[in-house]
């Protein structure tokens, strides 16, 4: 098959090949059926079949013919997209600074003229930017790469690199410009970075996947959202929180309690101060998703926080028969009249009457998060943007609002007194849509659901997880739950599902997900291909855990011994079935095979668990197939009394951290 | 509570001190004797009393208890940590918390990984407070509580007799030897008998530097963490396991540790049968019969700098200024406070006093400014500092302020 190098994804820190971990090294590998599904290949393939099958074709070939043309196979073209995710102005309004997720780089606009006129390069999946207040610098969070690009405004360069934690995402600049705070996704915590001397000065505790931070007008304050739920008790309402910093101190003095809330996008303050609004999830993962047609599987809302409204109080934005799915980014107008919205599911921005809002706060006195009825009283306007809206980011007088279109590569700009998109800014990216392209945008839509109730990326969030465990079988309540998976390097562990009960993954993405989930339209075959394509292209995160020159530390050496150990501790044999390595084989660690391990519950109709994948486990707590173990250490401290999980009960505390410490480098 | 400021010195006279006391001393003492044998000059005694402790630097506190009459957890209270204008108590019943006034109580209903807290430690930098308890260690940050057991993490045991913080590292003393939380990554790393000298892994107590790092193993001595090279060394009894001192100064005084506290380079040790100072060259001891000390069993050391450190003990709370000492209870038949003042020479002295920590079984100390906070078996005590003329510092003025 022919491929056309043009990516620069970024590959994996380990010893496994680069062709494991790019786009292009994950379509090589993907089952045969996939690379066939597209159909014209299958000529190549099979050209000395039998005429029958030759017959048969032909009329599979008539079939795909009679549908709209897919703009090109799913082979494995892979272009380089500029994924606009973050936008920052320039102190005096004529420079539009936007963060490109997939090209590493900030891309500058100048707003007059509307032209591209720079290209900053920085770090590997850049996702945040923040200014000094001078607005000559600018700091680009690097996620991958777990640092800070300092860039040289003028210059349009980077001059500085500073640390930060695992992921960091969203960033913030003290007023006096001499703090850096960044939120640190995988290691859930706020960096305090000193400026001068471009150390980092200690780590607060965030949520789990802190991400966005805001600061309050007068900088004294700074709010960090997070985008995976706190660790909680099994099968209750998840909670989140925001978490506010005092910057004269420099340490957390508040936790805002968001109770069932599971992802928290970006959070905004009111230029008086007064009002604060943070985007949010509600999930409903405790009641079986069947009755998403009876119901909703999530509540897209706001909270509230500040004088304005006293405690926190959370609002719906979804309508009654129709949901504004994936509410990220927002911003709030500078005479506090409109709040701004997008919905990235929903690919529109909600426009809210911040008088209204205030006013339905106000004069109801229950909680109305699951009022969908309530959202007419406030929500005044839908306005359709580009694909996968992230960011939103007023101009200063508040007459503009930009809009970054993910998946389009483009920004919207709409007149905020108007509320209508006046136009679209092209960054510039490629125009040839390819395969994952098109799937990342199936991804990322909740077009497909119910009442567009909600896509694939409102459980797996970015692509990732979403912390949370799901009641998903029509079984009845509280019957075979199941945690969420994650993503990523997926080819080569098929089958899917806990049970193992889908064999690939067109049947995972397909009638599982179309079907069952969504119970509304389904996928054409083509675009059940694009998912499926795009779904096996996201690669592995950077393992955190292990050494820059890929060798493992001591505590790390001897977990690899007890995990492949194939002796007891008293010297009897440990059977093979019973050893780690014989489940968690190959080069993804699993053996692709279901099991009895005895974590099985009542509440499961078969105790029969698909083995897990294990490289990057460390990212995907709580573990088992339900999520009952919170930490690694649970799995064998708590759910192996039997020793059927693997022989772990005559290991003393040191060798189970060991074991630990070495799982999480995989 | 009492919230009355001021000081009012007993009625009764202080007993004088013995013969041969430093010249200074003396002079104080002669004339106290005298200004004693009349009435009408007793105040003017009980004041220059007080004026030797003051005269020698020594602090005298007003103290005012709390109990569960006041709204403290428990009476049995563990351990205190100062944490600004707030007081964490640790009690066999929950984590009390003092603030603005009034207590608030956290239990494990609200997270807390167990209602006895055995220690507490304030990371300064984030101002998280991290509990020791009996079924784990707890964090607390802005309200939220994270807990850590053996179990859910790499804790090496639930039962947390001591924590400390240095840097990005939480150490804890457990029952079952050491542990280090890397708050950055999440690593435990555990430290016991296989891997350093600590032939008994029944830490008790940890006091982090940032160049080394000590334990009090109860049982093993002091064992000793050179951060720079990460390397183990162990300090014991030169006299073995026994209780008896052959080789004073030549080495720890016990191996039955109980507290450790390493302050300006200066190691103190606490042990059930005396102290020892070592400054990594010499070692010295103290014992009831050759100091000031009002028992060999202590609970607790706290040094505030290389000369001085305070005592927790069976008998009362003791400090030692690097040349004389001062013990702080309530008299141990009578129950009625009282103050006892012993020179560099072994002069007693008493001082009168009118109030005293809340009971003799003192378990742990903390500082707020010039006033202390002493955990004891029967509530929790606030030393307020007060200055030569009696009246309080201006420190202990705010408080009470704050606290009205």
């Amino acid at each position: 098959m022919p491929v056309r190098a043009k990516t620069r994804w970024p590959l994996r820190r380990s010893a496994r090949s680069e062709s494991q971990n790019s786009y292009q090294g994950t379509l090589l590998r993907m089952p045969t059926w996939t690379r066939n599904a597209c159909g014209f290949s299958r000529w190549d393939s099979y050209g000395l079949l039998s005429a029958k099958l030759v017959g048969i074709a032909s009329v599979v070939l008539f079939v795909i013919a009679a549908r709209p043309a897919p703009k090109q196979s799913a082979t494995a073209i892979r272009e380089q997209y500029l994924s606009p995710i973050e936008m920052l102005l320039s102190p005096d309004g004529r420079r539009l600074y936007v963060v490109c997720e997939s090209s590493n780089e900030v891309r500058v606009i100048e707003l007059e003229t509307r032209r591209l006129i720079g290209r900053i390069s920085v770090g590997r999946f850049p996702r945040g930017i923040a200014s000094s207040p001078d607005g000559r610098l600018l700091y680009v969070t690097n996620s991958w790469d777990d640092n800070v690009s300092v860039v040289d405004a003028t210059a349009m360069k980077v001059v500085q690199t500073l640390p930060a934690g695992f992921e960091p995402t969203g960033v913030v600049v003290d007023r006096g410009g001499t703090t850096l705070y960044v939120a640190n996704r995988l290691s859930s915590d706020i960096s305090v970075i000193d400026l001068k001397s471009g150390r980092e000065a200690k780590r607060l505790l965030a949520g789990r996947g802190a991400s966005y931070l805001a600061a309050s007008p007068d900088g004294k304050w700074i709010y960090c959202t997070h985008i995976y739920p706190d660790p909680g008790t099994f099968r209750t309402p998840p909670n989140s929180e925001i978490t506010v910093v005092d910057t004269g101190r420099q340490i957390v003095v508040e936790r805002k309690r968001l109770r069932n809330v599971a992802g928290v996008f970006h959070v905004a303050m009111s230029r008086d101060g007064k009002l604060g609004v943070a985007a949010q999830l509600r999930p409903k993962n405790l009641i079986p998703l069947a009755h998403v047609e009876h119901g909703w599987a999530f509540g897209d809302s706001l909270s509230l926080f500040g004088p304005d409204v006293g405690d926190v109080v959370q609002i719906p934005i979804d309508e009654l028969d129709r949901y504004y799915a994936l509410p990220w980014g927002v911003a709030i107008a500078p005479d506090k009249a409109k709040l701004f919205l997008t919905t990235a599911g929903s690919e529109s921005v909600t426009v809210i009457d911040v008088a209204r809002l205030l006013h339905s706060v106000k004069t109801r006195h229950k909680p109305f998060a699951n009022d969908l009825s309530a959202s007419a009283a406030y929500v005044i306007h839908r306005i359709p943007v580009g694909r996968n809206p992230r960011g939103a980011l007023l101009s200063a007088d508040g007459k503009q609002l930009y809009v970054a279109n993910r998946l389009d590569d483009s920004i919207s700009v709409i007149d905020t007194a108007s509320d209508k998109l006046v136009s679209t800014i092209d960054l510039g990216g490629p125009k040839n849509i390819d395969a994952i392209r098109r799937g990342e945008r199936l991804f990322f839509t909740a077009d497909f659901a119910f009442q567009g109730q909600f896509g694939c990326s409102s459980c797996h969030i970015d692509a990732t997880i979403d912390g949370l465990q799901w009641d998903l079988e029509p079984d009845g309540f509280g019957k075979d739950i199941v945690d969420n998976r994650s993503l990523e390097d997926l080819a080569g562990t098929e089958p899917f599902k806990w049970n193992g009960g889908n064999p690939d993954m067109p049947t995972e993405c397909g009638p599982r997900t179309e079907k069952f989930f969504f119970r509304s339209h389904s996928f054409t075959e083509q675009q059940l291909t694009d998912l499926v394509t795009f779904v096996y292209s996201l690669p592995y995160r950077p393992n955190r855990y292990r050494l820059p020159n890929g060798e493992l530390t001591p505590a790390q050496e001897r977990g690899k011994a007890i995990f492949e150990r194939t002796k007891a501790k008293n010297g009897t044999a440990i059977p093979e079935a019973s050893r780690c390595g014989y489940c968690h084989s190959g080069p993804k660690f699993t053996n692709q095979h279901q099991i009895d391990v005895g974590t099985g519950k009542p509440t499961d109709r078969s105790p029969v668990i698909d083995v897990p994948q294990l490289p990057n486990v460390a990212y995907s707590a709580p573990y088992l197939h339900d999520g009952s173990a919170h930490s690694l250490e649970e799995i064998w401290t708590v759910f192996n009394p039997n020793d059927k999980h693997g022989v772990t009960n005559d290991l003393t505390k040191d060798e189970l951290n060991d074991l630990i410490e070495y799982l999480k480098t995989l | 509570m009492k919230t009355r400021t001021g000081i009012a010195f007993s009625r009764t006279a202080g007993h004088v001190s013995k013969e041969g006391v430093i010249p200074k001393l003396r002079v104080f003492t002669g004339v106290a004797r005298d200004l004693a044998c009349t009435a009408t000059t007793l105040w003017a005694g009980v004041l220059l009393l007080s004026a030797l402790a003051f005269a020698q630097n020594l602090p005298m506190f007003r103290w005012q208890n709390f109990t569960t009459a006041s709204g403290l957890p428990d009476n049995h209270v563990f351990c205190v940590l100062v944490d600004g204008k707030r007081i964490w108590a640790g009690t066999e019943n929950g984590l009390g918390l003092y603030e603005d006034g009034a207590w608030k109580t956290y239990r494990p209903a609200d997270g807390l990984a167990h209602q006895a807290v055995l220690s507490l430690a304030l990371d300064k930098r984030t101002g998280d407070v991290w509990a020791g308890t009996m079924r784990g260690l707890s964090r607390i940050s802005a309200g939220r509580i994270d807990t850590f057991t053996q179990l859910n993490s790499g804790l090496s045991n639930d039962i947390v007799y001591g924590v400390g913080v240095q840097g990005d590292f939480v150490w804890t003393a457990t029952a079952a030897g050491a542990s280090r939380l890397n708050t950055r990554t999440g690593q435990w790393s555990l430290f016991n008998n296989r891997n350093t000298p600590m032939y008994e892994i029944w830490t008790y107590a940890v006091s982090p530097g940032e160049d080394k790092v000590y334990y009090a193993v109860w049982g093993g001595g002091v064992l000793e963490y050179d951060v720079a090279s990460a390397r183990w060394k162990d300090y014991n009894d030169p006299d073995g396991e026994t209780e008896m001192v052959v080789m004073k100064d030549q080495g720890l005084i016990h191996e039955i540790t109980t507290s450790v506290s390493y302050v300006d380079k200066i190691l103190w040790v606490a042990t059930y049968f005396g102290a020892s100072r070592y400054d990594g060259r010499y070692w010295h001891n103290f014992l009831t019969k050759d100091s000031g000390l009002p028992s060999n069993f202590l609970n607790q050391v706290k040094a505030v700098g290389g000369n001085r450190a305070w005592f927790s003990t069976d008998k009362g709370l003791a400090y030692y200024d690097g040349t004389n000492w001062a013990v702080y209870r309530p008299a141990l038949n009578t129950h009625k406070p009282e103050m006892w003042v012993r020179d560099a020479a072994g002069n007693m002295t008493k001082i009168a006093v009118q109030t005293a920590p809340a009971h003799n079984y003192i378990l742990g100390i903390d500082f707020q400014g010039d006033d202390i906070w002493v955990a004891t078996a029967k509530g929790l005590s606030h030393g307020i500092r007060l200055n030569a003329s009696g009246s309080q510092t201006t420190l202990s003025k705010n408080m009470l302020a704050h606290k009205k």
